[in-house]
């Protein structure tokens, strides 16, 4: 153990999360091995994928972890706050229709202006998605897990809608949008698909961490999420309030991150654009304990495995869902180890605190 | 058969899954647990099904995806009743788990991208007479035998949670788990078993929505139907009877889709698709505060 | 002579640091009430606990009728003919009385025949109630009653009572305590855990006092005497306030005029009609029995509960303690110095335009830990790991920090020891000598007494004010107003 009390403070914040990845790798190699695979090049396959080329990291890794990270931020900001939002992949697809809608509407607009009202668009849109669940909490009650969880199917549909109809490309052809025009895409570095929403989410992670620690606010906001009554009660905060706020700009990251992959990824809306970008988002943020900075990190964790998985499948034939067994491992590790995060404001499902 | 007929027999196939998944769900909440694994547990049912089913017929289909939604479930029961984690984490954790293991085993098992499979299924067994029954009658009683099942089970559901002590001691560990078990109810052990008839109830929706409607597997092929067996949780005010009811009007909800997909043919057919949803989110927002949650439902 | 009915011996038990328990020992005759008396935290609820299986002891022994036995659960406790009627009321509320009878005693639930066998139960106990009732709807005093018919549907020959009357208005608890006597009568022995002790001498026959986690007397009730027994319990004489302190009452600093709340959830009355005033300086005391408005009244003043009719008009600041420390009190898994800042807000000297400057709250919340003599080691560490005594003079010194105008408090000194609540009342009045106004509950009428200058009785959410120094009988009368009215139909 080292002296210095923070690095001692790092050294345990990180044990957790390092024994969850170990475990969650070795069901998949447990896993690999029982369904015959030899596990071995399955892994220098992950490695490959991954890590394994600058190309890799570039192109494959990097990219994918920018909605990971921004979807990531926005949930554990929620979870902070005691909002249960598991409908991030829906946001994500309103947000991408949206982008996708206002840049191709917008493609004669100088870029400087164009991509911002691009991914603002989105952030409105994810917004606005996740605006229904507030509302259904605060006046009605309704649990915002169920109703984030309906309207991930309801906006799924919307896509194939979307795509299929009002947005579909010129030619009719396939199911997907017409590509983007120059001025509504994020740039890129050349040579690679890494686009500038790293930089964006970057940035806000340090905001958010800032926000969390400096304010008064983010520091009301994770009372409210530990205990609303008391917030309520000896801090004199509306816990709803919050509660909906955290909602809605959970939201709004996640719609970014909709408009982040469309305007500087693929160019265009189609179906299953997400490979489940909201869920592994939950993993993500609960991994990095919701810690701002850390979800930055288990991002990039997160999206080396799938940029592994999906290397593992092209060179070794493993097929790449598997690679949700091991999210599924490295939650359930998280809240089995850490007593914090089993209880982290979870508990109390009331956020009026009655 | 005249369209209505069509209809309401189609209803109440869809039904079906809905209502078995939501009955087990009703009993796990009861006992104070939510389970979004439920949706898990069904698309390992599912799995089960088709494995089972292609290995030695339907029966064989039944039995293991009832030990399939067995199998998700007791991982949910001992990290979120055992080990006291939460339950919505948990949850969405284990339907993320059974996600990953369903299609990974189905592309081990049925090829990489699966060509369109074909099941043996259930068939459709009339019941003498009852069948006959004007308008309703072919639609509720010339289904498939998992449909029997269910009317079967909410009964069953009925008698043990306002029958016997053992139910009694189920909704008091809802209720309020301290007070259960200052009175004898062992609260950890009633909630796993709940959990657990519910992960055998959501096994048994996947082999109905396999065997009996669809008749093949495909990956994610629940689509939500587990989440909103929650829904229809709530419609039904956690009773069994009125879960049932729920789960039928659902089932109509989703049957109307062929119903205006074929009248309505300038319509999107994806916008029939999010209708059920929308009609569940608007109905929770009308119900919800006319119907209770058991006091301790989600307290860790 | 027989063996005792039951004995505990040389039971032991312990929870982290604390020992709870030392060896206790004691024993239970045929037929007898036998009242354990002890302060909070000597371990008396603790020794019922083991005795009722819900807790097992690190070491000792248990033996009924003269055989050992081990008492695993609840239900094991039960089938020995132990029963327990605990100090907060154990059933669920959304049952019906049937329901939770069937419940604690294992009988199968729904239809006539469970209705008519409780009917049957509840006359021969001569405790009539009615089956088809929710329990949440009852009064206090019939909630009461159905703990103990729970008890006695289990066949119970053992009733341990955990300060059964706590909950209760005065007249109800005579009532009560005559039925225990009547059970008695019936061949029922009680076990009466208490911590007043005119309750012991007037119901008991033999007394035994826990201290700290050992038996430090037992002896027959008619030998004792109030002050050696208060001795006994507390090891040396009670350390009361010397005197208090009198403000001269300043402006009116509370103004209530035609107040209507309603009920929060979870039952009682709600403020139905309330007019008062209170001046700076005065310390005025809430007597009401629960369920009654007062949780309302004082939320309402706090600015937690709009009012449906009527004026509120509060001086501020206002600080307000909430009788539930871990729940609303404070954020257990908060630092003291994070609880400090949650509980002052905007308003601090380390807010400035939104932003917190950390060092300076810590600095703040470490001079109080000085001030109000808040056992910690540093502010850093989690409220929740403190003891309750210290976690309570946390929340006062936050409330203090405000410099409240007024300062509302709801039961606080619950949970905590003898001298733990002394020094709390004390902290009461001294914030009225400063020039606050102090309105406080208390759920027993004699502490009440002696903390406050005069009494405002809440009454089915009728707000009576008491002349000063009105006597105790008149303001239990008033306390009764309509809910014996309930209690009674």
């Amino acid at each position: 153990m080292p002296r210095d009390p923070t690095l001692r403070r790092l050294g345990q914040a990180l044990r957790t999360p390092v024994l969850a990845v170990m475990i969650g790798l070795a069901v998949l190699v447990i896993g690999l091995a029982a369904a015959g695979y030899p596990p071995l090049p399955a892994l220098a396959a992950l490695w490959r994928g991954a890590l394994g080329t600058p190309d890799a990291v570039l192109s494959a890794l990097l990219p994918r972890a920018i909605p990971l990270i921004l979807i990531g931020l926005g949930i554990g900001l929620a979870f902070r706050a005691g909002a249960f939002n598991i409908g991030a992949e829906g946001q994500f697809y309103a947000g991408a229709i949206a982008a996708t809608w206002v840049g191709l509407t917008l493609g004669a607009w100088p870029r400087l202006v164009a991509v911002p009202t691009v991914l603002l668009a989105g952030c409105a849109a994810g917004l606005a998605w996740a605006a229904v669940p507030a509302l259904l909490r605060v006046r009605f009650g309704v649990l915002e897990v169920i109703s984030t969880l309906l309207l991930n199917f309801v906006a799924e549909a919307l896509v194939s809608w979307m795509v299929l109809g009002p947005l579909q490309e010129s030619k009719h052809t396939y199911p997907q949008s017409d590509p983007l025009p120059l001025a509504a895409r994020l740039p890129q570095l050349p040579g690679s698909r890494l686009h500038l929403g790293l930089a964006v989410a970057l940035c806000l992670a340090l905001a958010l961490w800032l926000f969390g620690r400096r304010t008064l606010a983010g520091f009301q906001l994770r009372a409210v999420g530990l205990n609303p009554a008391a917030a309520r009660v000896m801090g004199g905060v509306r816990p709803e309030r919050f509660f909906a706020a955290a909602l809605l700009i959970s939201g709004a990251f996640a719609g970014l991150a909709g408009a982040s992959e469309v305007s500087g990824t693929t160019f265009a809306l189609f179906q299953n654009l997400s490979p489940g970008f909201g869920f592994t988002g939950i993993a993500v943020a609960l991994l990095a304990r919701l810690h701002p900075l850390g979800i930055v990190a288990t991002g990039l964790l997160f999206a080396g495995l799938e940029a592994g998985a999906g290397a593992m499948q092209r060179d070794a034939g493993v097929p790449a869902v598997a690679v949700y067994v091991v999210e599924a491992v490295v939650i359930l590790t998280i809240v089995l180890a850490d007593p914090a995060a089993r209880r982290t404001g979870v508990a109390a499902p009331n956020p009026a605190g009655r | 058969m005249d369209l209505l007929e069509t209809f309401l027999t189609a209803a109440v196939r869809v039904a079906t899954p809905l209502l078995l998944a939501a009955l087990g769900e009703a009993i796990a909440e009861r006992a104070g647990v939510i389970n979004l694994g439920i949706e898990g547990a069904m698309l390992a049912g599912a799995l089960g099904a088709a494995l089972g089913a292609t290995a030695g017929g339907p029966l064989l289909g039944i039995a293991a995806a009832t030990a399939a939604g067995l199998g998700i479930s007791l991982l949910f029961a001992v990290v979120a009743v055992r080990f006291r984690t939460n339950q919505i984490i948990a949850g969405t954790a284990v339907t993320l788990a059974a996600i990953g293991l369903t299609g990974a085993i189905y592309r081990e098992a049925y090829g990489a991208e699966g060509v369109g499979l074909s099941l043996p299924t259930l068939g459709v067994l009339p019941v003498p007479g009852l069948s006959r029954i004007p308008v309703l009658g072919e639609a509720l009683f010339a289904q498939s035998p998992l449909t029997y099942a269910a009317y079967l089970l909410v009964a069953c559901c009925w008698w043990l949670l306002y029958r016997t002590s053992w139910g009694l001691g189920l909704r008091a560990a809802g209720e309020a788990a301290e007070h259960a078990r200052a009175s004898g109810v062992a609260v950890e052990r009633v909630r796993m078993i709940a959990v657990l008839i519910g992960g055998a109830l959501a096994g048994l929706a996947g082999a109905s929505l396999v065997l009996a409607q669809v008749g093949t597997f495909a990956e994610k092929m629940t689509a939500g139907r587990g989440f909103i067996a929650i829904a229809i949780v709530v419609l039904g005010g956690w009773h069994p009877v009125r879960v049932a009811l729920a789960a039928l009007c659902f089932g109509a909800a989703m049957a109307l889709q062929f119903l205006f997909q074929s009248f309505l043919l300038g319509v999107p057919y994806q916008l029939f698709l999010m209708l059920p949803y929308l009609l569940t989110l608007l109905v929770l927002a009308g119900a919800w505060g006319r119907t209770r949650a058991p006091a301790d439902l989600g307290r860790t | 002579m027989p063996a005792p009915l039951l004995t505990l011996a040389a039971i032991r038990k312990r929870y982290g640091s604390t020992e709870a328990l030392r060896g206790a020992d004691f024993s239970l005759a045929h037929g007898e009430i036998h009242a354990l008396l002890g302060e909070n935290g000597a371990g008396k609820s603790t020794l019922m606990k083991i005795a009722f299986g819900l807790v097992q002891p690190d070491g000792g022994r248990i033996l009924v009728d003269g055989a050992e036995v081990t008492i695993r659960n609840p239900l094991a406790a039960r089938r020995l003919g132990i029963g327990m009627v605990h100090q907060h009321f154990m059933d669920i509320p959304v049952f019906t009385v049937a329901e939770n009878i069937a419940l604690a005693a294992g009988w199968p639930p729904g239809g006539r025949g469970l209705r008519d066998r409780v009917r049957r139960l509840a006359e021969e106990a001569g405790l009539p109630l009615d089956p088809d009732a929710l329990a949440g709807e009852l009064s206090a005093g019939l909630r009461q009653r159905l703990e103990v018919l729970k008890a006695l549907a289990g066949e119970a020959r053992i009733l341990l009572l955990d300060e059964p009357t706590s909950v209760l208005p005065p007249s109800e608890a005579d009532t009560f305590l005559g039925l225990v006597q009547r059970l008695r009568d019936r061949g029922v022995a009680t076990i009466l855990i208490t911590h007043k002790l005119q309750e012991a001498l007037a119901v008991a026959d033999r007394i035994t006092v826990l201290r700290a986690g050992v038996v430090v007397r037992t002896s027959a009730a008619g030998a004792e005497r109030a002050d050696t027994l208060a001795t006994a319990m507390l090891g040396s004489a009670p350390g009361r306030p010397a005197g208090r302190i009198r403000a001269a009452a300043g402006d009116v600093v509370i103004g209530v005029y035609d107040l209507v709340i309603p009920a929060a959830t979870g039952g009682g009355t709600g403020v139905r009609s309330a007019s008062f005033q209170i001046r700076a300086g005065e310390v005025v005391g809430l007597a009401a029995v629960e369920g009654n408005g007062q949780r309302e009244l004082l939320r309402a003043l706090a600015g937690l509960v709009p009012p449906t009719h009527g004026t509120i008009q509060v001086t501020g600041p206002v600080s307000f303690i909430p009788e539930d420390r871990t729940s609303e009190g404070q954020v257990g898994e908060f630092s003291l110095t994070e609880n400090l800042v949650l509980s002052q807000g905007r308003a601090a000297p380390w807010v400035r335009r939104g932003w917190l400057d950390w060092a300076a709250a810590r600095r703040r919340a470490g001079e109080l830990l000085e001030r109000f003599d808040i056992r910690a080691p540093d502010p850093d560490v989690a409220a929740k790991l403190l003891s309750g005594g210290n976690q309570q003079r946390q929340i006062i010194a936050n409330a203090m920090e405000r410099r409240p105008r007024v300062l509302l408090a709801e039961n606080p000194g619950r949970g905590l020891d003898l001298r733990a609540t002394m020094e709390v009342y004390d902290r009461l009045r001294h914030a009225a000598a400063d020039g606050a106004a102090v309105l406080v509950h208390l759920p027993d009428l004699d502490d009440l007494l002696e903390v406050a200058d005069r009494i405002l009785v809440l009454a089915g959410g009728e707000l009576i004010p008491m002349p000063e120094g009105a006597p105790r009988d008149l303001i239990g009368r008033a306390m009764l107003g309509t809910s014996v009215v309930a209690a009674a139909g």
